[in-house]
């Protein structure tokens, strides 16, 4: 189990849709934990910062047989092609403003280096990265609230989800000071939207690491998908998906439902396709 | 008033109004300042930019005249590596245009940023997987090597050359001029690919990404080759514009011809290209990720199969066709009518390559994003052309652009009238000597 | 980036990158342009002398 620890972490989540019922908790969280600034008119949601964004899917039935689900949808801390680091958005950024955390899995995004380019807005499929199209505001007493522990950002740059990096550096510290630095127990670490949320829809841990029930859930297959080499740790639980994941992102938030038809929302298939590969979970080895 | 700085032999229209055209370009250029100032005052949020177009006019703007651009370095490039000679006739003005659509993607860069002051990052601390880094690297050299290969041209002024220093300078110029139009052949090359690259490499958005030839994506080599295909109709088309105004010819026939030629079968090739690449991404590349092609042209009010029709073929194979035969290229409407096609299919290639990536729904829960830019964004995307019409009117009243000028205006019972001219005005300025 | 700068790696992308498109420009264009106004500045001072006598 050492030997395990060892390994780099890889943290990410699962999100069980069935659970999640759209309150809305993980995103006012997400905006109180991380500084998020406020705009005098929130009204386009093009403009406005959502690190955690909660997207409304139907099915697309008539009444009575519509069915509703809510997608919270954090930054998806892509591995990239291969999971070798190489995210859509951390290859692209010309001033290595964002980057990805070979020790953590943590696609980070540095505030006094970038320059608002916004490629890696572009980039990004999943419109995950914000820019600060205005100087943050807090209304008058409510920069009192601000946590001291994340850095506001200035207008002209970009941010986004960073999976609540100051808790982990906070846990390591915790685990540097307690004499086992490899040691980061389960709970230590968490983020914002996974302790916020009532249902108790999200689960956050070490892709890594057995003993984490995110671990657990996903099942991650640790070797490329056979028919597609692009693709790393697909998860071998039937129930579990990613979000566009042939694209090759290889996203760290992993999705579970049990509804086909929210399962089929998470990637776009031809005509007939998801018939064929529904039934494909990681691993053949594990059938 | 100024005729002291009117090249020798050359006439120009009367000072005032001169001025007085340039007062009307330069109120829009104030125009373009102003929304300059307020974008840098009050940030981006005077632009109709979002988090879905973090990308849009400025963008296009950028990539549209760097393709249109490209003719200072191909005009070199064929002119001293292939020894086409009769581009010396244009070779000046190339060099001028290719210097005005530079600088003018380099200011549309500063002022898209969203934290000008930190531009330098991108060579501080470089990123060499990025494209966009390598566009910043060669955008910024081969601006120098343009601005290097116009001061000889400048100081060729009757006033500067008369200054010793400046005239020493200027001819020394000249003397190395190879080495530099070398390092902006190299320079070029390079910026013109990886600006198609930028939109290649980006996997997540499977509207522009292609398959890669060992690192870069076939969209590096489509641009390259586009914008060697379609300057020419660009830069004859300027020409165009300022014979029209100047009421004179200034570049032959013959000259006019054979860049028209080029064009043609640079275009048709390229197109050829551009269409088999279509075919297999629409075929192959977009049908892995699980998207039928049709995708990406419906359910939208802008961005239909019309606008594929409209590249590849109306602005594409059409203006090919017409400029490889020579019939219709010799005929001047109807080769107006092609380099205008042309122009606009390469912008039209540009703009899809930018706007439409961005508008394209990848998620399948997410809609389709469409935009319509800020009078900001369109005043600060107009002050580079403003900006070029003056500085063309200024090169062409000051500086002996057009070494055709003379005998194609004043034929040559006129000259033996007037004193010995045409010597110093004829020399072509990027000539190695 | 310089080489030895704390995000300077030795790798062939940064040698090639940095050193062909950032470095050999630099020192291109620059020497060319240094070679051309120390000869100008020489051939003037020279011309005015000739002048004189
Ligand atoms: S979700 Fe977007 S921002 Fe997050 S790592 Fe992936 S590409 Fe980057
Ligand atoms: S906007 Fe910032 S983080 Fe994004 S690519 Fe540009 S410099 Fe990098």
């Amino acid at each position: 189990m050492k030997q395990e620890h060892n390994k780099a972490h890889k943290f990410g989540m699962v999100i069980d849709l069935d659970k999640c019922t759209g309150c809305g908790s993980c995103m006012v969280s997400c905006m109180s934990e991380n500084n998020v600034p406020f705009k005098d008119d929130e009204s386009d949601k093009k403009k406005s910062i959502t690190w955690m964004r909660v997207y409304k899917l139907t099915n697309g039935k008539s009444f009575p047989d519509t069915e509703i689900v809510y997608m919270p949808r954090p930054c998806q801390h892509c591995g990239g092609k291969g999971d070798h680091g190489h995210s859509p958005c951390v290859s692209v950024c010309p001033a290595t403003a964002t980057d990805y955390g070979y020790d953590t899995g943590i696609v980070s995004q540095i505030y006094t280096r970038c320059f608002g380019c916004r490629y890696c807005m572009g980039a990004c499929p999943y419109h995950a990265r914000y820019f600060n199209w205005w100087d943050p505001k807090w209304p008058e007493g409510m920069e009192k609230y601000l946590s001291p522990d994340v850095s506001p950002r200035m207008r002209g740059i970009v941010e986004k989800c960073s999976f609540c990096y100051h808790r982990y550096q906070a846990a390591r510290d915790q685990a540097y000071a307690e004499g086992d630095k490899d040691n980061i127990p389960e709970e230590n670490y968490q983020t914002a939207c996974t302790t916020a949320c009532p249902a108790g829809a999200i689960v956050f841990g070490d892709l890594n690491n057995p003993e984490h029930k995110v671990h657990q859930i996903v099942k991650p297959d640790p070797h490329p998908d056979p028919r597609n080499k692009h693709v790393v740790g697909k998860s071998r639980n039937p129930k579990v998906f990613r979000l566009l994941e042939r694209l090759g992102t290889n996203t760290k938030v992993y999705y579970l439902s049990d509804r086909e038809w929210v399962r089929k929302q998470g990637d776009n298939y031809l005509e007939g396709e998801w018939d064929k590969i529904k039934n494909h979970h990681g691993d053949t080895s594990h059938g | 008033m100024d005729s002291a700085l009117i090249p020798e032999g050359a006439k120009r229209c009367s000072f005032p109004k001169f001025y007085m055209g340039i007062a009307v370009v330069g109120a829009v250029v104030l125009w373009g300042l102003l929304a300059w100032g307020l974008i840098y005052w009050k940030g981006l949020n005077q632009t109709n930019m979002n988090d879905y177009y973090g990308f849009a006019l400025w963008i296009w703007a950028d990539l549209a005249v760097i393709a249109v651009g490209g003719g200072a370095f191909f005009t070199g490039l064929l002119k001293y590596i292939f020894k086409i000679d009769e581009l010396k006739n244009i070779i000046n003005f190339a060099v001028i245009i290719g210097f005005i659509c530079y600088s003018s993607a380099l200011l549309i860069l500063a002022i898209d940023i969203g934290q000008p002051l930190r531009g330098w990052f991108i060579f501080w601390h470089a990123n060499v997987h990025s494209m966009l880094t390598e566009v910043a690297f060669c955008l910024s050299f081969y601006f120098a090597v343009l601005t290097i290969e116009f001061i000889p041209n400048i100081l060729e002024n009757r006033q500067a050359n008369k200054v010793s220093f400046f005239h020493h300078l200027a001819h020394n110029m000249h003397g190395i001029m190879v080495i530099f139009a070398a390092t902006g052949a190299a320079l070029s090359f390079f910026h013109q690919g990886s600006l198609g690259g930028v939109a290649g490499v980006m996997f997540g958005r499977p509207f522009s990404f292609r398959e890669h030839l060992n690192i870069w994506p076939y969209t590096f080599f489509l641009f390259t080759w586009s914008a060697a295909a379609f300057w020419p109709c660009f830069t004859l088309l300027v020409t165009k514009i300022t014979e029209t105004i100047t009421g004179k010819k200034l570049v032959g026939d013959k000259t006019v011809h054979l860049l028209s030629k080029i064009a043609g079968w640079m275009i048709t090739s390229y197109i050829i290209a551009k269409i088999i690449d279509t075919i297999y991404w629409a075929t192959v590349t977009a049908p892995s990720l699980g998207f039928k092609w049709t995708h990406f042209y419906s359910n939208n009010a802008l961005y239909g199969k019309w606008m594929l029709f409209t590249e590849l073929i109306l602005c594409g194979v059409l203006p090919g066709v017409l400029l490889i035969m020579k019939s219709t290229r010799e005929n001047s409407k109807l080769r107006l009518l092609a380099i205008i096609l042309g122009v606009i299919g390469v912008c039209l290639n540009r703009w899809v390559m930018v706007l439409q990536v961005m508008a394209v729904p990848v998620m399948p829960f997410d809609t389709w994003a469409l935009y319509i830019p800020s009078w900001q964004e369109m005043a600060t995307t107009i002050l580079p052309v403003a900006y070029g019409i003056i500085l063309i009117a200024l090169t062409y009243r000051y500086l002996p652009v057009f070494p055709q000028e003379q005998e194609l205006n004043y034929p040559v019972e006129e000259e033996a009238v007037d004193e010995p001219v045409v010597a110093p005005a004829a020399e072509p300025v990027a000539a190695t000597e | 980036m310089l080489p030895f700068c704390f995000e300077w790696v030795w790798d062939l992308g940064h040698v090639l990158f940095i050193g062909g498109l950032l470095f050999a420009p630099i020192g291109i264009l620059g020497a060319g342009l240094t070679y051309c106004a120390v000869k100008a500045a020489y051939e003037t001072i020279n011309d005015s002398g000739e002048s004189h006598h």
